[in-house]
């Protein structure tokens, strides 16, 4: 019985900064960091986005291409290290606006940026398990980095959502492998506003071991090799890790490439490799394979095997594609308007 | 600033644009109501907003009622909808110097406002540019 992907959507908001207005601020070599993160600009959300908004878009995306009655979605899971409440889940909002209410199971996910991978995994089962006919996965963030930290330079925010199933399946997952051990690279405690991380720990033993660790799991598992593949897409919390990666798995740059939003998106977190798997959909033909693995601080890494089908064709085109969203009619705005949209400016309480 | 019940009680509006089409004339009436207003028929069925529209007119706020004035300056439209229907809602996510009647509008899921730094957050549609 295959299962797969039958509907996918990815959001992206309108707002970039580049990474020149933030370096002058702070006194940084942009070339430097734009060299060392391989990354130009990044996406901003505005006051009146968060990651209930931007999950509600890419999930009204993915049921579009899905074409399936919400009421038959019977699950939604979002994955989320900025979930606008502490304490109320954010799958109320979203499954309200989509119309999928009242009989729906609904869990806000956390695992730093994987959390999005995770919903992904948990819907694909339960449709495997005959469970329910759809279950909605997504991966959203709008997240921060404190002022002046490296962090701030990439983190940003965007969607992606998809519904799993047994039909009408755009993808059919082939293989799913997790690798997780406990590497506290990169956290944030209760009450505080910015995350912290463990600066060059954040590379070799979390991020390159476990990437690598899951692909090379999913392909032993599965029987292939990079070859077998026309897709690649990595977390990327910038754009020199997932190139990196993919260089010593044995993976070409064009492979990886189209999958690549990093540059000019930023490290979206949760929505990070989802989104990759997005653009990749949005060109793929009939019979592509694609690997994708993310990547969760703390630390994991899950990894899918997709294969492309001839329903990709039908659907791609009934909602907006990625890259279309992130290249179209971007709106730059300067530091100060990005400070005011981030809510880093203290103000008195009123 | 409304309650926490009259947010919940519109919400199928708010979230999901759903209004209701009067049997008899085929008038929209959103938010929904029991007598319609051009026909004072009584028997309605359901139906959703189209998302899509022109800007019908719209004004600048540049002094922002209380929770609102971090958003100064925005623009709130008259929206006319390819179904018709008008209504009254932001249109962000635009340059304010150029944003004109006829613009081409989408709706999008926004926050709208929040109940403070501890009360519940308050979403629904606003209008960006379909470009």
């Amino acid at each position: 019985m295959d299962v797969g992907i039958a509907g996918y959507g990815a959001y992206v908001p309108r707002h970039r900064i580049k990474v020149e207005e933030i370096a002058k601020v702070w006194g940084a070599d942009a070339p430097a960091y734009k060299k060392g993160l391989m990354l130009r600009e990044k996406s901003v959300p505005t006051p009146d986005q968060d990651t209930i908004t931007l999950s509600v878009e890419a999930a009204r995306h993915a049921v579009r291409r899905a074409g399936v009655e919400p009421r038959r979605i019977g699950a939604i899971y979002i994955g989320s290290e900025s979930h606008p409440y502490a304490v109320k889940p954010s799958g109320t909002v979203v499954a309200e606006a989509l119309g999928m209410t009242p009989e729906v199971h609904c869990a806000d996910f956390e695992f730093a940026c994987k959390a999005g991978s995770e919903g992904m995994f948990v819907a694909l089962s339960l449709a495997r398990a005959e469970e329910m006919d759809y279950a909605l996965a997504i991966g959203a963030d709008t997240s921060q980095g404190a002022p002046g930290d490296a962090l701030e330079y990439s983190a940003s925010a965007g969607a992606a959502a998809f519904i799993m199933g047994r039909d009408r399946l755009v993808a059919v997952c082939e293989a799913t492998y997790s690798f997780m051990t406990d590497t506290p690279d990169f956290w944030r405690r209760e009450h505080q506003f910015y995350p912290r991380h463990a600066g060059r720990f954040t590379g070799e033993p979390a991020y390159f071991r476990h990437t690598a660790a899951c692909a090379r799991g999913l392909m032993e598992k599965s029987g292939t090799r990079p070859d077998d593949f026309r897709w690649a897409v990595f977390h990327q919390p910038n754009g020199k890790f997932p190139m990196r990666v993919a260089q010593e798995l044995g993976f070409p740059r064009a492979k990886v490439e189209e999958g690549w939003l990093c540059p000019t998106l930023g490290n979206t977190y949760s929505g990070a490799s989802p989104l990759g798997l997005t653009a990749v959909l949005d060109v793929a033909a009939p019979g592509d394979r694609i690997l994708m693995v993310s990547y969760g601080s703390g630390s994991g890494s899950d990894g899918f095997i997709w294969r492309v089908t001839p329903r990709i064709e039908e659907v791609r085109d009934l909602a907006p594609r990625t890259r279309a969203q992130l290249e179209d009619h971007p709106v730059y705005i300067d530091y100060g308007t990005y400070a005011k949209f981030r809510g880093k400016i203290r103000k008195p309480c009123e | 600033m409304i309650g926490t019940a009259r947010y919940w009680r519109e919400i199928p509006q708010r979230y999901r644009y759903e209004a209701a089409r009067c049997t008899a004339c085929a008038h929209v009436a959103f938010p929904p109501r029991t007598l319609c207003a051009k026909c004072r028929g009584r028997a309605f069925e359901p139906c959703t907003l189209a998302g899509e529209g022109v800007v019908e007119t719209f004004t600048v706020i540049r002094v922002a009622p209380a929770g609102y004035a971090d958003e100064a300056p925005y623009a709130v439209g008259l929206i006319r909808l390819t179904d018709g229907v008008r209504l009254m809602a932001q249109v962000v996510d635009c340059d304010l110097a150029r944003l004109a009647i006829g613009d081409r509008v989408r709706v999008e899921f926004r926050r709208i406002r929040q109940d403070g730094e501890s009360g519940i957050l308050c979403y629904g549609y606003k209008f960006v540019p379909a470009t």
